[in-house]
């Protein structure tokens, strides 16, 4: 066994962006099924939200590589 | 033509933004206050006995122990195992020298030292080798180019002017707790300690406080340059074009920049800052061209491939205007909140709010700071494992068909992740300037309008 435990947090930041961009663009789909024409401004939306929600793992990421 | 006039307001932004990133990044060192290295140690062979064990430490490296106290140049010593941690950390961080595919540029160091005075010189001082960016086998003036950073030899011993050593050492010492890398440069059979590398990002990984500063242009000072020019030329035309070619349809670089501009004005400043968006639009605009073209021009393959905006030193100080201009504009209603938040019971407001409110005035640049910076940096790293997949899968080039298999996993990875980065650049420069947007509106709206929340 090497390495170190920096790697599970990693993995558990990971697991949580991945939930939650998930349920973005999930919720983004069926709000584009329900209403087509308002396209444009959902998908707009759903890139910057999931943005903000993967930096949460990324800066998890740089986290893990600097505590290591 | 009022959005003409802030187009012309960004060139007045762009320099100063350089001038302010330019210089924490490759300066920020403090005067050291630490006795441990205050006396320059001349180590003998002697002392290495009892460090051998601290050599062990370095899990990084794991062939350290028998290699740690030999002096050699890492360019001298045949590979045997390739090594993606450390490839991409060089590959992200700064350098004296600037690459273009195989070519080295020399690029001017500019140090200053305490009771040394200032030294101003080409890093082709160093004598680098092919790839240079690691290892200078010169000594000038008591600066060596070690591991992609200038250091100094405090020792007075040690001859100034232009000095062929030996090799270098590296350490791993157990310091407070702390795994730290300790480097001496060899000279005529003994070893000087090396001081850290004296820039922002040397201090955050462990780097330390010393006693010199550095002002050198490096390859990320250049490049901030480079694209400043870049944006200023695009942008002088540009608003040329709006003069002479007006009420006409847009043409060239302007029906370019023209979207994206309109774009940042009606979707990001309109709605966030109110009415007063056209005092804010340059700084937005500025931000979020300056940050785009460092993110693009990072992104292009053998062209230095700087990394200018995964640089905690640079996104800092991008971070630290906008908490200058929030704290600045902010008005009596958005002190009130958080010094003294009206209809709540004062022990909560003490207790609880106000500190949580406090904490957030300075969590908000930090946040803003760290995503852009962990978002590209991420992304260089993830370009450099994977083209590292063709190096582990043939061995450095002892397995040609291991070679040809890394490359055939690799390349399609490699193209479809630089993609996506591409995508990434523009919506971290979209979601930046859009944070700073929001942040600016609290800051800044009137009264009624936060009755609502």
């Amino acid at each position: 066994m090497t390495g170190s435990i920096a790697a599970i947090g990693m993995g558990l930041a990971a697991i949580g962006a991945g939930i939650g961009v998930g349920s973005i663009g999930g919720k983004a789909m069926e709000a584009i099924a329900r209403q087509p024409e308002a396209l444009g401004d959902i998908r707009a939306n759903m890139i910057l939200t999931a943005a903000l929600v993967e930096g949460a793992a990324l800066i998890a990421i740089i986290m893990a590589f600097l505590v290591k | 033509m009022k959005e003409l006039r802030s187009l012309v307001a960004i060139f007045y932004l762009i320099p100063a933004l350089v001038l302010v990133a330019g210089f924490p990044v490759s300066m920020a060192a403090q005067e050291h206050s630490t006795t441990s290295q205050e006396t320059s140690h001349t180590m003998g062979e002697g002392t290495h006995a009892d460090s051998t064990a601290a050599g062990h430490e370095g899990e990084m490296h794991g062939d350290t122990s028998h290699e740690a106290h030999a002096c050699h140049f890492h360019g001298d010593v045949e590979e045997t195992e390739y090594d993606a941690t450390s490839t991409a950390f060089h590959h992200i961080s700064d350098a004296n020298v600037y690459s273009i595919g195989s070519f080295n540029f020399p690029l001017p160091c500019i140090l200053y030292a305490k009771g040394h005075g200032w030294d101003v010189f080409s890093s082709g001082k160093f004598n680098f080798d092919f790839f240079g960016h690691g290892e200078g086998r010169s000594a000038y003036n008591g600066y060596v180019l070690d591991a992609g950073a200038v250091k100094r030899i405090q020792d007075a011993s040690f001859p100034s002017g232009s000095v062929a050593l030996e090799g270098f050492v590296h350490e791993h010492k157990m310091v407070d707790g702390e795994n730290k890398e300790i480097s001496y440069a060899c000279y005529q059979g003994q070893h000087y300690l090396l001081e850290s590398q004296s820039t922002a990002d040397g201090g955050l990984f462990g780097g330390g406080i010393t006693s010199f500063y550095d002002f050198s242009l490096t390859k990320n000072v250049v490049t901030m340059l480079l694209i400043a020019m870049l944006l200023a030329f695009a942008f002088f035309s540009i608003a040329k074009a709006y003069k002479t070619r007006d009420s006409m349809a847009p043409k060239g670089l302007q029906s370019f920049i023209e979207p994206i501009f309109l774009f940042i004005q009606d979707e990001v400043a309109k709605p966030f800052l109110g009415p007063k968006w056209e005092k804010f639009l340059p700084l937005l605009l500025s931000l979020f061209f300056f940050i785009l073209g460092l993110n693009l021009f990072g992104q292009i393959p053998f062209l230095g491939g700087s990394n200018v905006t995964g640089n905690l030193g640079f996104t800092a100080v991008l971070a630290l205007i906008t908490f200058i201009v929030v704290t600045i504009n902010g008005n009596k209603h958005y002190w009130s909140h958080i010094v003294w938040m009206p209809g709540v019971p004062a022990i909560i407001k003490i207790l609880i709010l106000t500190p949580v409110e406090i904490l957030g005035m300075f969590i908000k640049p930090f946040t803003l700071m760290l995503r852009l910076f962990a978002n590209i940096t991420a992304g260089h790293i993830v370009v450099m494992a994977f083209v590292g997949l063709i190096f582990m899968f043939g061995k450095l080039g002892e397995s040609l068909a291991g070679g040809v298999v890394g490359a055939v996993v690799s390349i399609p990875l490699t193209i479809f992740i630089m993609a996506i980065e591409l995508l990434v650049a523009f919506i971290q420069a979209y979601v930046f300037t859009l944070l700073t947007a929001s942040y600016i509106g609290a800051a800044t709206e009137e009264h009624h309008h936060a009755e609502k929340h």
